[in-house]
């Protein structure tokens, strides 16, 4: 909310600066967010009396004036404003000033060969109003050679942001009243004068809806002229509160909400006809509002209605239709109360803010009617004239103060600073609670926010002052502090730490995909959260898998013309669970994509990833993360979204997936736009089973094998479609005892390989116990090694 | 005796001229062989009367160790030039690039949420979670924010069109708070959490994106006030920034799950264009940046979470953990951080070894 001090000062005695009125307001919650200072606007900018006024030579509708600017010879200054002439005074802007409306710096200049040292400006120009038919004319006692600004009385502009519990700061005299209880200044009595009415409201005035409207008061004027502008003094306050005057009964609307944070509607008695009543729309009502878009209304929305329909949507904007115009002579005037709630609901139904809503939502002044009324009727028969009826109450405004029990021990206790019982109690009063003696607290009834023995500790404090709380610390455990980190964020940690170690660059991608996107990675579309009203089409589907973000962010990265791309992200992948609950899986994704070793003197050509690379990363990851890797199973079904023949899952036993990993379908890269190969690895973090063991930090006993290994190679031909792991399964277990490993080292294809068949080549490594093997010892172990390997199709190579 | 002297000089002679390995193998035969002229000397010796042999012996032996000594000597130098020649013919060109094995980061939000982990683990606070998608329970009424209540639509919320078991509207939760509901319903107070993860909202511009990052404080006890939530802050931003000169300034405020509600604003200094926290913001050349919203926990959240306000009370605070990265390593684009690009991990990235410490400084020097 904008205010200029000038009006601050209306309500509030005070001889603070400036800036000690915006340092005490960030001290008591309402932060101030700008300071404006006119009179910076305005540097450079004097009054100025014009001497003489002649055509200019070479243009008709310019002239050419000398100006007095109070000191030195006179100006010659340019100007095209019809109204300029010799004699008149006005406002010149001197070469360096800059024009406020549009940033223009001043400048000596020739027009049109004559030479100008200056600008005669007009309101608009300055940003004092709309009106720029001619330049500003000032009274004749207007002292040439003062700058404008000082002439003018500009006043500083602050801009605050008043939080939504506070609809009693969102009006100068409510900022003044929280002003004066912060010592700033004295609050000055403002109070409207008695209106000289006559006769009774010639109108019916009534509220159907006392659940939503609990009170509607009225009156009407006739004979009002709405040609005049408003005052010149409430223009400049709206002016400075940012908003644009528009008519002198319009205007005083603004005026009474900006000033008492109170917002009322003006409508136009002769478009209104029968009585005016408060109460539930229609279903599919419509009302064209003052913002000139039509609204379809419900039953649950409160409105204003005469005997033709809606003429305002309560509480939140006026129609078009009776809306004050230049042409209004008699006017019914509405000052009502509506419930917070229903304001809320209907504005954000219809999608409709207005500065209105802003303060009924959260609660208006409800003992504010009649007076708000009074000051309304005065300001509008000031500049309008008219004579107003006397006023119509419907329905009561909920007045009844709030009694809130309150110890003063509890500052101490919430608010962890010392304030002396008195010092609360004149605190508490400057803010208008009336404190009895034994502190039962009653509140005043537009402080909606107040709702207990917290919130008046919150007052005292806040106007005492925050910075007078002390830093206490936190009481602390004896010893080193106790580690804290759950099993699942040891894992993320370690992995983070792993992969980035393995050379992946840690990314952090949209939770949300594009529809089609996540869709392409569902195995079950239905499964798929998406949202209502996403921020754009491409956020709209949560992810079901960490590949898409990461396959999107590796395109962007060739698009910028990298080579090749490791990334990898931990994150949730998020499926709708049970009873609709949320599923939220943490996993962790990797892609790898374009080369993996760029062409080299060394190794020659450049190489691309392949499915290998990124088995080498699911194991090791896997690893790090705790996995019985030598367990794993690779099994298949890896999903549709990897190539068929070149992916796998990792599992322990045949239905716990811990990993999925492989070349990405050429079907999913074509989707992402992506140019191929792509790796990718998805490692199920939930899926990891807790590493199993003691849960101390001793190692079993070190007893390495007294005799050394010994190792024996054996060629195998095996039927192609053999997956090796079978291989190498059945020759490990040929003696369990002897062989403590078996790791393929060759395979090979073509030449002496019959069609069909693979060559195999596997070493094994024996552990010799007490005593070496004999050779009969090797050689029975060798048997059993290659009748284990016949049962899977190996034969010995020869 | 001068025939052994002359064969000795002239075998040492002839040694030290010798061409190649092969010509001196040649004259240890001739010399010291089973045929060989010193070997036949060394054999007379046995034919000699003990006087003789007494007097020929070292003369016949020093010839033989002579020549042993000097073929050694000169075969020692032949290994040596062989060798250097191989060697010479071995040069690398070391100013070739060596294989190189890529190098990965650490995300800087992974980093600062590491590092806070670290900082709360010592004042006691463990690290809580919830899910990211929320009721509107849990992310708005259990936290004051009724239906009605304007706060909840100035919080820009995403939502789904699903509701849960309850009838409760799902959405995307718009801060860390709801932890606080749900971990005060699993483990009740006394507590100490930080909860740090991604919050959303429906916001998007150069400073906002609709996906980011908050930290959560909760501190729930029996005689928790104002002030331990201010010395919490201080020795948390001093440990995070390792700067002792932080200096916070509270201002009240609102948020319907505090009463009171305060924002804190914290010191920074202008150095070389760049914000810098630390000092008095009230100091020349100073300033001071809202960096968080706290307070102490309102009575209905306590209720709402199933607690007696009456018995325990505590403070909360939320803050952005994207933020607070930014302000420490000195990014300035919010949006990267979401990009995956290379180059930018490369620049603002972490090395896998900065894991943070508070031996070492939890922060990563540049």
């Amino acid at each position: 909310m904008k205010f200029s001090v000038e009006w601050l000062e209306y309500f509030l005695d005070t001889d603070a600066s400036v800036a000690e009125i915006a340092a005490a307001l960030n001290r008591i919650g309402h932060e101030v967010e700008g300071i404006e200072d006119p009179a910076e606007r305005l540097a450079g900018f004097r009054v100025a009396k014009v001497l003489t006024a002649a055509k200019h030579p070479d243009a008709d509708k310019l002239q050419v004036l000398t100006v007095d600017t109070g000191e030195g010879d006179p100006l010659q200054v340019v100007c095209g404003a019809p109204n300029a002439r010799a004699g008149m005074k006005g406002v010149l802007g001197l070469p360096g000033a800059v024009v406020p409306a549009n940033g223009m710096e001043l400048r000596k200049s020739a027009i049109r060969g004559v030479e100008s040292n200056g600008m005669m400006c007009s309101v608009r120009e300055l940003e004092l109003g709309d009106e720029h038919d001619g330049i500003i004319e000032l009274p004749e006692d207007a002292p040439v050679g003062q700058s404008f600004a000082d002439y003018h009385a500009a006043s500083p502009i602050l801009d605050v942001a008043i939080t939504p519990n506070r609809p009693d700061c969102m009006g100068v005299q409510g900022i003044a009243r929280d002003l004066a209880a912060a010592g700033l200044g004295t609050l000055k009595p403002v109070e409207a004068d008695d209106v000289a009415a006559s006769g009774p409201c010639p109108v019916e005035i009534r509220t159907d809806d006392p659940q939503g409207c609990p009170a509607f008061y009225g009156r009407v004027i006739r004979g009002v002229d709405n040609t005049k502008p408003s005052p010149e003094w409430m223009q400049r306050r709206l002016i400075a509160a940012g908003q644009r005057p528009i008519s002198a009964l319009v205007d005083a609307t603004n005026y009474l909400m900006l000033a008492f944070g109170r917002p009322a509607h003006v409508y136009d008695l002769a478009k209104l006809s029968g009585g005016v009543v408060a109460r539930r729309a229609k279903n599919g009502e419509t009302v064209e509002a003052l913002n000139e878009k039509t609204y379809t209304l419900d039953d649950t929305m409160t409105v204003i209605a005469d005997d033709a329909g809606v003429h305002d949507i309560a509480g939140i904007m006026g129609g078009e239709h009776s809306g004050a115009t230049t042409d209004t002579t008699d006017v019914l005037l509405e000052i009502a109360y509506f419930d917070p709630e229903r304001i809320g609901v209907t504005g954000r139904k219809l999608g409709l803010a207005s500065d209105a809503r802003t303060r009924f939502e959260r609660g208006v002044d409800p003992a504010f009617l009649d007076e708000g009324l009074a000051f309304l009727t005065n300001l509008i028969v000031k500049t309008c004239g008219g004579t107003p009826s006397e006023v119509v109450r419907a329905g009561q405004p909920p007045v009844e103060a709030q009694v809130i029990a309150f110890d003063p021990m509890l500052t101490a206790r919430l608010g962890g600073v010392e304030v002396a019982d008195d010092t609360q109690r004149a605190i508490l009063e400057s803010l208008d609670f009336a404190v009895g003696a034994d502190w039962s607290v009653t509140c005043p009834p537009r402080r909606h926010d107040i709702e207990g023995a917290a919130d008046l500790v919150e007052e005292v404090v806040r106007i005492y002052g925050l910075d007078k709380v002390e830093s206490v610390p936190l009481p602390r455990q004896p010893g080193v502090a106790r580690p804290t980190a759950t099993p699942l964020q040891k894992l993320e940690r370690k992995l983070r730490r792993a992969a980035a170690a393995r050379g992946l660059n840690e990314a952090v991608t949209w939770s949300f995909l594009p529809t089609g996107d996540a869709a392409h990675f569902a195995e079950d579309a239905d499964a798929l959260w998406v949202l209502d009203n996403p921020i754009s089409e491409d956020m709209k589907a949560m992810r079901p898998s960490l590949i898409p973000g990461l396959l999107a962010a590796a395109k962007r990265n060739a698009d910028r013309g990298a080579a090749g791309a490791r990334l990898f992200e931990i994150g949730r992948r998020y499926f709708r669970g049970k009873n609709g609950a949320s599923d939220e899986r943490p996993t962790l994704g990797v892609v790898l994509a374009g080369q993996r070793d760029s062409r080299g003197w060394a190794q020659g050509k450049a190489r691309m990833f392949d499915a290998y690379d990124a088995k080498a990363e699911a194991m090791a990851l896997l690893e790090a993360a705790g996995a019985p890797v030598a367990n794993l199973m690779v099994m298949g079904e890896a999903g549709e979204q990897f190539h068929p023949g070149q992916s796998a899952t990792l599992r322990l036993g045949p239905k716990n997936v811990l990993a999925r990993f492989g070349a990405l379908h050429p079907g999913t890269l074509k989707a992402f736009d992506v140019d191929g190969p792509v790796m990718s690895v998805e490692l199920f973090l939930d899926a990891i089973p807790a590493k199993k063991g003691s849960a101390g930090f001793a190692r079993p006993a070190y007893s390495p094998p007294a005799l050394q290994a010994i190792t024996r190679d054996f060629a195998f031909l095996v039927p192609a479609d053999l997956a090796a792991a079978d291989l190498v399964r059945a020759v490990k277990g040929a003696d369990k005892q002897a062989i403590v490993d078996a790791r393929v080292f060759d395979v090979f294809a073509g030449q002496g390989v019959p069609e069909g068949k693979l060559s195999v080549a596997v070493e094994v490594l024996l552990q010799p116990g007490d005593k070496s093997f004999t050779d009969a010892e090797i050689k029975a172990v060798s048997d059993k090694i290659v009748a284990a390997a016949a049962k899977q199709g190996a034969e010995l190579r020869g | 005796m001068t025939d052994l002297l002359t064969l000795q000089t002239d075998a040492l002679a002839r040694i030290a001229e010798t061409a190649d390995a092969d010509a001196l193998e040649g004259l240890r035969i001739e010399y010291l062989g089973k045929q060989g002229s010193i070997s036949a000397l060394m054999k007379t010796l046995g034919k000699m009367s003990p006087e003789e042999r007494q007097e020929q012996a070292p003369k016949i032996q020093g010839a033989r160790s002579a020549v042993t000594e000097a073929i050694a000597a000169r075969k020692a130098q032949f290994e040596t030039e062989a060798l250097a020649q191989k060697l010479s013919s071995e040069t690398l060109d070391l100013t070739l690039p060596a294989p190189q094995a890529p190098k990965g980061s650490v995300h800087p939000v992974s980093q600062v949420m590491d590092e806070l982990a670290e900082i709360f683990a010592d004042l006691g606070f463990s690290v809580a979670t919830g899910p990211e998608i929320e009721d509107d329970w849990h992310n708005f009424t259990a936290l004051n924010m009724a239906e009605t209540h304007p706060a909840r639509a100035m919080h820009d919320t995403f939502y789904f069109p699903d509701r849960d078991a309850d009838g409760n509207r799902m959405l995307l939760r718009t801060h860390t708070s709801p932890v606080q509901i749900r971990s005060l319903v699993e483990q009740g107070a006394p507590i100490r959490i930080i909860a740090p993860g991604r919050v959303y909202r429906s916001d998007s511009d150069a400073t906002h994106t609709p996906m980011f990052h908050q930290v959560e404080g909760l501190v729930i006890d029996r005689d928790i006030n104002l002030g331990h939530l201010k010395w919490t802050l201080e020795t948390f931003l001093k440990a995070f920034f390792e700067r002792e000169d932080i200096v916070l300034r509270l201002r009240p405020s609102y948020f319907p799950f505090t009463e009171p509600s305060v924002e804190v604003d914290v010191g920074w200094q202008d150095v070389n264009g760049r914000k810098v926290l630390g000092g008095d913001g009230d100091a020349p050349g100073h300033g001071w940046m809202e960096l968080l919203g706290s307070g102490m926990v309102n009575r209905r959240v306590i209720e709402f979470a199933g607690l007696d306000p009456d018995e325990w009370q505590g403070f909360a605070w939320g803050l952005g953990v994207d933020r607070l990265a930014m302000l420490k390593y000195g990014m300035d684009d919010l949006r990267a951080f979401f990009d995956g690009d290379y180059r930018w991990a490369d620049h603002y990235g972490f090395s896998p070894f900065d894991q943070p410490t508070l031996s070492a400084g939890v922060g990563a020097g540049a």
